[in-house]
């Protein structure tokens, strides 16, 4: 069995009364493409929010390669709210921001482009070296690193001639075109040197040719990094076609999970998509 | 234009100021206006570097500069006061409790650390909060450290709301253009540096740059502390140039003042506000002067003119320069000659293929 890089246990995240991830239990393998279908509005990103700790989940926790990230149970007002079962499973509190949960080896991009527009594409991926260089304020101000200084900029110039972004390394983040820019996000992602990473939906936008392309590079990127992928996607032909297992959620509810062919086949996950027909 | 060249330019350019100041000084009699600008522009521009750190930089809209720069002028005042003077500045207070003084470089840095001291404990509850609730939190903190250092029971520190005097200041005006100089140059390295690019990626997005693993809390508080060190430092050079402190002087009026250098000079770019606190000065102390006395040409008297009317020219102007200039004189650019002479090669250049085109 290959490592458990990503486990999930009992997530529930609610913000008052409306439950936007229910009990949800994800495993991710090192090495592996998994993929977080569903309806929009499923709680996806939700889900993913709560890995990296931008939200505090109600109820539940997240461990990475064994070690626990996130946990929580229902606290304050949420213990009357909450109304699922296993609420005593997570006494323990762990909440760290996510900044840490970077450190610890998890990046990941935004579902709408998050860059930083008034840098240049250098600078942005730049910025995403500044958490694992050895320096402070002072040494950083006067210069005493700039062996480590130098160092971040060499391996930023790398990154960028490998995703072909050497040549706009100059240009403004926000002066990119769409397809661009995301590809600038997932580079300044894997500046961050992870261990995981997490794509909120990589293809939104994109067409036919351009989504083959990112299928292609997701691929590259994964083997040049050894890195194990979790990803939120809305095109089926990508999913199906680079995913080892996918999990699909609705309403909130995992209802699905299985290889591609498996999933393709399962009548709620077709129900999901297509709806109930009300006579059916 | 390599980078070296350009640091060679630099360094000639700041020995060219300090001759053309030490000429000016030997030439034009000391009272002359020039003076009063430079010297009062140098300590303002400062003061508002500081504050675009913060709020170009950082993107933390914080107006607490008028009470960072009074900790540092106090602090400045206190521990530089010659003792066989003490008697008579603390009259009500028996000379105060303070027996000691220190040298002026060492008070300027204690200024410094006293408002960063501030700040350090102010930042920890009010760097929690966003945009204009950051504003009014630093601004009402600063309205409360003016009150407390004109509280009685405080007196024999900080002389209640008496004026400290008879400390020593500066009488050249290169005094205030090193120090000032130095303390702008350590800010532009830190902006240059990798913190300032984690500065600006705060900026442009919070949640990005937290997930790009960037201590959001951290990188604040810094920010804060550094920017209320230098004001202090300001605080201390104001305090020179004044030769007396008050802490009444220190109204929500003049972070208002500082932040317009700011954004008329422009959110993020530090040539932008030290332009602009140069212009502003010379505005409001010098050139706009006419307008408040009453002008007779020949027998007419020209109207308007009279005290007061300054101020609402002043105030068309800055509107003026908000509603169509609203990134300020620079935006985010920065002033450099390896810009301006690019810029006037390409025009040159333009003008030859002009030429040629006809």
């Amino acid at each position: 069995m290959r490592e458990n890089v990503l486990h999930m246990e009992n997530i529930t995240m609610q913000f008052g009364g409306v439950i936007a991830v229910n009990n949800l239990s994800i495993d991710v393998y090192e090495g592996e493409i998994v993929a977080l279908i569903g309806p929009n509005g499923a709680g996806k990103t939700t889900a993913f929010n709560c890995i990296t700790s931008v939200y505090e989940p109600t109820n539940g926790c997240v461990s990475f390669y064994g070690e626990t990230i996130v946990s929580n149970h229902p606290q304050g007002k949420m213990k009357k709210l909450y109304t699922d079962q296993n609420s005593g499973l997570y006494p323990k509190v762990v909440s760290l921001t996510p900044d840490r949960i970077t450190k610890r080896g998890i990046a990941r991009t935004f579902q709408n482009i998050r860059l930083f527009k008034k840098l240049t594409v250098f600078e942005n991926v730049l910025v995403a070296k500044h958490m694992r260089a050895k320096q402070n304020v002072f040494s950083a101000t006067f210069r005493i690193n700039y062996r480590e200084e130098r160092r971040m900029r060499e391996e930023t110039l790398a990154l960028l001639e490998e995703q072909g972004l050497l040549k706009l390394k100059d240009e403004l983040a926000s002066s990119l075109p769409y397809g661009l820019q995301r590809r600038l996000e997932i580079s300044r992602a894997l500046a961050t040197e992870p261990k995981l990473l997490m794509l909120d939906e990589p293809a939104a936008g994109m067409n036919p040719q351009e989504t083959q392309e990112l299928a292609e590079f997701i691929i590259q990127i994964k083997e040049k990094y050894d890195l194990t992928v979790l990803m939120i996607e809305h095109h089926m032909d990508l999913v199906m076609k680079i995913s080892d297992r996918i999990y699909v959620l609705d309403f909130g509810k995992l209802i699905a999970h299985g290889t591609p062919a498996e999933v393709q086949k399962n009548q709620r996950v077709i129900d999901a998509y297509l709806g109930v027909a009300e006579d059916a | 234009m390599t980078k070296k060249n350009e640091i060679i330019l630099s360094v000639a350019l700041v020995a060219a100021v300090f001759v053309v100041l030490t000429v000016l000084e030997q030439v034009l009699p000391s009272s002359s206006m020039l003076f009063v600008v430079l010297k009062k522009g140098a300590i303002y521009a400062l003061v508002a570097v500081s504050m675009n750190l913060l709020n170009g930089f950082t993107g933390l809209f914080s107006l607490g500069q008028a009470g960072f720069m009074l900790i540092g002028a106090y602090t400045y005042a206190i521990f530089t006061i010659p003792m066989d003077a003490r008697k008579a500045v603390y009259q009500y207070f028996d000379g105060g409790i303070i027996n000691f003084t220190v040298p002026v470089p060492v008070a300027m840095i204690m200024a410094g650390l006293a408002a960063a001291a501030f700040a350090y404990l102010i930042g920890l509850p009010v760097l929690r909060l966003k945009s204009d609730y950051l504003a009014i939190a630093t601004l009402g903190f600063a309205e409360i450290i003016r009150a407390i250092f004109q509280w009685d029971t405080l007196g024999p520190v900080t002389n209640g709301s008496n004026l400290l005097r008879k400390f020593p200041v500066f009488s050249s005006v290169t005094f205030p253009f090193t120090a000032a100089g130095i303390c702008i140059a350590i800010i532009v390295l830190l902006i240059n540096s990798s913190y300032g690019r984690a500065f600006k990626a705060i900026r442009d997005d919070d949640i990005a740059a937290e997930a790009m693993g960037i201590n959001l809390a951290k990188h604040k508080q810094m920010a804060f502390n550094i920017s209320s060190f230098f004001a202090g430092v300001g605080g201390a050079l104001l305090a020179m140039y004044q030769t007396t402190v008050q802490a009444a002087a220190f109204k929500s009026a003049m972070t208002y003042e500082i932040l317009l250098i700011v954004v008329i000079g422009g959110m993020g770019s530090v040539t932008g506000s030290c332009i602009s606190s140069f212009l502003f000065i010379a505005c409001s102390e010098w050139w706009l002067r006419f307008l408040d006395s009453e002008t007779y040409i020949g027998s007419l008297k020209l109207p308007f003119l009279r005290s007061g009317f300054r101020k609402v020219v002043f105030s068309v102007i800055i509107m003026i320069i908000v509603l169509f200039y609203n990134r300020g004189i620079m935006g985010t650019r920065e002033f450099s000659i390896g810009a301006v002479l690019q810029f006037f090669k390409k025009r040159t250049a333009r003008s030859k293929r002009e030429e040629n085109a006809a």
